[in-house]
């Protein structure tokens, strides 16, 4: 698999993180030789083994449906970058 | 500089039990050599007025019975501290001030440490050589210019250079085995489960595990014992009774079967690597082991599936940076996408980018069966390997890394050069499994390398034993000099 820019420009849309056009060149060359490096796997026939879903012999746990914590609402805007006394703070989403 | 500190965290442990020496007066010994030691970058944050007022209230009120009383202890800037900075080494969490705790570091607290200082760490601990860290390069303190590994580089120059008396780390492909082998120290990769994941900032979620690094393998049993145990808050805790790492610690390996992984004899790996582990097989051999060839056919395919698995889970866990709740935010942009954009553009680095561009595209529509299935199905290829050698041998011994230390700079512009550094660890973590790397040489630059013994699940005990009766047999002496003073 071959990533060229226009590849990175779509990627980069989907995890929202802008790209300087400078940049992609190089990490289009970049992923490019990653990707080689992973498609060694094609050399695997795996069309009858099971994907490795959990790496523990057990199923998860499941808890009880009880509220055990709470009233955090101070803690938890301590590090907001913008924010008024109870509210975390976004650019406006609409007009 | 005081003799004190060049001691093991066991030896530390005795004297301050012993009343030899005062929580306080050890602490300002360590307190004084951090100040002393900028040059290496290991620590990121330091917290003396909290260390030392802890070690005066402790030094009023001693609980000798803890197993780590009053020692302070530096960590990776991975676990979250409550009230101290926490940033996995990034420019989006520079300012992160953690409101909770880390559940391994409560753990440590719990049995009486003190936190020192917070080590640097590769940029969400993604990479081998500590470089991709926003507050710079760590250096080695075996020699000037060399990189300490990584990602848990900060932690491993920190405990080598003697700036902590022990620490923990993360490893999620080889973050503690890599730098631990770097350093001439130890460094334990738990099973899969063991240490509680709650409050370590996330990279991969079903590979990472947090783990000792020590200067010896009674050290590292202290740790584990102290790190270790069953947690309600991580739902892939393993429920289990907590073990006596260190008490049950024995040089007793008679009759266990050591099995050698003919895959890992890896092409263009540098001869001194290969005599190395040639000496690790006869110093079992002579402790009365036995030495059994096996087979891992499907180890060449780890990193390939590790480079698929690892930045899948990346690119899902770092998904919550958007400068929304906490961390950086970009001043730039009109609305609100615009502002993830640019924030998780100038908030992470280069590599953590590469990294999270990599898993979306190997999850994006249309590519996730070619990709993600095909790894999750060769991942279970790589534990099945694991499982049936694990009905004939009791551990497995391997090199840890397929070279010595390198230089500032060597591997940065080459990230597959940079990756095949975790090649003979990073199966491990795909299997769950536990694996401790133990020093076992000089190469002829007098820089140190390791051997790594891997384990049954929950078997930790054992590859401690092995790696303890090894140490004793080694005679392994890493010369560090303190040039940086």
């Amino acid at each position: 698999m071959s990533i060229d820019k226009d590849k990175i420009k779509h990627i980069s849309k989907l995890a929202r993180i802008s790209i300087d056009s400078k940049k992609s060149d190089s990490l289009a060359k970049d992923l490019t030789s990653i990707f080689k490096f992973i498609e060694k796997l094609n050399e695997l026939n795996t069309d009858k083994i099971e994907p490795l879903s959990s790496i523990l012999n057990t199923p998860l746990r499941s808890r009880e449906d009880k509220i055990d914590d709470g009233k955090i609402r101070d803690k938890i805007l301590e590090n907001s970058p913008k924010k008024n006394e109870e509210f975390f703070v976004v650019p406006k989403v609409i007009e | 500089m005081s003799e004190i500190i060049k001691k093991n965290l066991s030896e530390i442990i005795d004297l301050l039990k012993k009343k030899e020496i005062k929580s306080e007066e050890l602490t300002n010994l360590y307190i004084d050599k951090v100040n002393k030691s900028k040059k290496l970058n290991s620590y990121i944050t330091t917290c003396f007025e909290h260390t030392i007022q802890k070690s005066k209230e402790f030094d009023k009120k001693p609980n000798l019975n803890s197993l780590l009383p009053g020692v302070p202890l530096a960590v990776k800037d991975l676990f979250c501290t409550n009230g101290f900075k926490t940033t996995a080494g990034s420019k989006m969490l520079e300012n992160f001030i953690p409101q909770y705790e880390s559940t391994v570091t409560e753990n440590l607290w719990k049995e009486g440490a003190i936190l020192l200082g917070k080590l640097n760490c590769d940029e969400y601990a993604m990479g081998s050589s500590n470089e991709t860290s926003y507050f710079g390069n760590v250096i080695n303190p075996i020699a000037k210019n060399t990189v300490p590994g990584g990602s848990s580089g900060g932690s491993a120059s920190a405990l080598a250079a003697g700036l902590t008396p022990a620490t923990i780390g993360t490893d999620t492909g080889g973050s503690i085995r890599q730098p631990a082998s770097f350093t001439g120290t130890v460094g334990l990769k738990p099973t899969y489960g063991l240490c509680s994941r709650w409050g370590i900032v996330a990279f991969a979620s079903s590979l990472d595990q947090a783990g000792p690094m020590t200067k010896s393998v009674k050290d590292c049993s202290i740790m584990l014992e102290a790190m270790a145990g069953f947690d309600k808050k991580d739902s892939t805790s393993i429920e289990k009774k907590k073990e006596n790492y260190s008490k049950n610690l024995k040089t007793d390996i008679k009759g266990l079967k050591i099995g050698i992984p003919k895959e890992y004899r890896v092409e263009n790996m540098p001869k001194e690597i290969d005599e190395l582990w040639n000496k690790g097989k006869s110093i079992l051999k002579d402790l009365g082991a036995d030495i059994i060839d096996i087979s891992l056919p499907h180890t060449k395919y780890a990193l390939p599936t590790y480079y698929i698995v690892a930045p899948a889970e990346a690119s899902s866990n770092l998904a919550r940076y958007d400068g929304v709740k906490y961390g950086y935010r970009s001043s730039k942009g009109n609305d609100l996408i615009e502002m993830y954009e640019n924030t998780r553009s100038e908030g992470f680095g280069d590599e953590v980018k590469r990294r999270i561009l990599i898993g979306t595209y190997v999850l994006s529509s249309g590519y996730y069966d070619a990709y993600y299935l095909k790894a999750q199905k060769v991942r279970q290829l790589i534990k099945k390997d694991f499982d049936e050698n694990f009905g004939k041998v009791d551990a497995i011994l391997t090199p840890s890394t397929p070279s010595s230390a390198f230089k500032i700079g060597e591997k940065t512009n080459d990230p597959i050069s940079m990756y095949l550094n975790d090649i003979f660890t990073v199966p491990i973590n795909l299997a769950g499994l536990p694996a401790i790397s133990v020093p076992a040489g000089l190469d002829k630059k007098g820089y140190p390398l390791g051997l790594q013994l891997i384990g049954k699940t929950l078997d930790e005990q054992n590859i401690l034993n092995v790696a303890y009766a090894f140490e004793k047999n080694c005679n392994f002496k890493n010369e560090i000099k303190n040039w940086w003073l």
